[in-house]
């Protein structure tokens, strides 16, 4: 069994000028490119999983032999999370979010100001590496929340709806160090009917 | 007391072309002095004022309240002695005591490098490589993010920085061409070589 890079659902720069092209292309051709290789190596003596999701994967990462969990978990949550970021960003985006998400949102947060706010935080608290998360509860509630490194909501219990990489090669080329700038712009790319296909699938 | 943010001790441009100056205006200019001021900003008006970096460094390690004191006080001091770490025309084999130590140590120079590069490479997410003397002994080891040999009982001899923003413009993805070009020609073994005395 091994897993694929998914098509990227845009042009290299289609993100312009919030994340420039060279970016969008090392961040996908290798840095993806990379977590899937190396998943794919940590699965190929591992039989067992033959046939699982990576969601299901990730959201139990207690099937996976002890050997390889760490190359697992650290790789198949790049390979899971990529695509959560590339699948919530597009061009000619950055409306509001719509319909029962923001709804839910309106109910979870008291609108969409306060969760702008509660993500750029996350964010930017990130100590190191990580990702900042809107993600669906099993209630259905939404919580804002970081993950360090490659660690994926799904481990926690919890289901993606929005995801942002600040990692320093999500943004290092334009930003350098000024995380805040790259986590405020990201708004202008937010695909908020896939994020409400995702809170009604979850 | 306030800390400041010690200057270079080399020119911005004397690394190029294995480490450009617009890194270092960033990652010198930028990423170390905010440590430097925030640190400032979380001791000030309270009794670690006017304690030694090392001091605070160790206070605050594993101290869960201390986090961001600590993550603060670490980074300046990694970052500190990383630019120490590299000099213009370094790299390559070192000589002399040191050299027999690492050889004793890591089975030759290439047995060193080849340990060296898997523990920085190998650090997943942001961190740093070192080499240490723990015990006497000389040991390679990785630390995530902030985390520094001082609060572990171990003395610091060499790191690389591997957070993406110490390579991520004059090498983006390619980790391992950083820490080869790092190791072939920047290591100041001078100051190494203070270290392990
Ligand atoms: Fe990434
Ligand atoms: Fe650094």
């Amino acid at each position: 069994m091994s897993f694929e890079l998914p098509h990227l659902p845009y042009s290299f720069d289609a993100l312009e000028p919030w994340i420039d092209a060279k970016t969008v292309e090392i961040h996908y051709t290798k840095h993806h490119m990379t977590y899937l290789t190396n998943l794919n190596n940590a699965l190929s003596n591992l039989p067992a999983l033959a046939g699982r999701s990576i969601e299901e994967i990730l959201s139990h990462l207690e099937i996976v032999p002890e050997a390889a969990r760490t190359a697992v978990r650290n790789n198949g949550g790049g390979y899971y999370n990529h695509i959560v970021y590339w699948n919530v960003m597009g061009a000619n985006q950055g409306s509001e979010p719509l319909g029962k998400l923001a709804k839910a949102i309106e109910t979870s947060f008291g609108g969409f100001a306060v969760l702008k706010e509660q993500i750029e935080k996350a964010g930017l608290g990130r100590f190191g590496s990580g990702w900042a998360w809107l993600s669906k509860k099993t209630d259905g509630s939404l919580l804002v929340h970081s993950t360090p490194n490659q660690d994926t909501p799904l481990a926690e219990g919890l289901k993606p709806v929005i995801g942002v990489d600040v990692w320093e090669h999500a943004y290092y080329l334009k930003y350098q160090n000024r995380r805040a700038d790259y986590l405020t712009n990201w708004w202008n790319l937010v695909n908020w009917e896939e994020a409400e296909r995702r809170y009604l699938e979850a | 007391m306030a800390f400041e943010l010690p200057a270079l001790p080399f020119a911005e441009d004397a690394l190029e072309p294995y480490y450009s100056a617009r890194t270092l205006s960033f990652h010198h200019g930028k990423h170390h002095k905010a440590y430097v001021d925030n640190l400032n900003k979380l001791i000030t008006g309270t009794d670690l004022e006017s304690k030694p970096l090392e001091e605070i460094i160790l206070l605050a390690a594993g101290d869960a309240a201390k986090a961001g004191m600590f993550n603060n006080a670490a980074q300046v001091w990694n970052h500190t002695f990383f630019w120490h770490c590299m000099k213009p025309g370094g790299g390559g084999k070192p000589s002399g005591e040191l050299a027999a130590r690492i050889d004793a140590a890591f089975g030759g120079y290439d047995k060193f490098v080849e340990q060296f590069k898997a523990a920085a490479v190998g650090r997943f997410g942001s961190g740093w490589g070192w080499l240490v003397l723990e015990g006497g002994e000389l040991k390679i080891v990785s630390t995530p993010n902030a985390e520094t040999p001082l609060a572990k009982g171990q003395k610091a001899l060499l790191t690389v920085d591997v957070w993406e923003h110490a390579y991520y413009l004059d090498y983006q993805n390619r980790r391992p061409d950083f820490v080869q070009a790092f190791l072939d020609h920047l290591v100041n073994w001078d100051f190494v070589a203070e270290n392990l005395k």
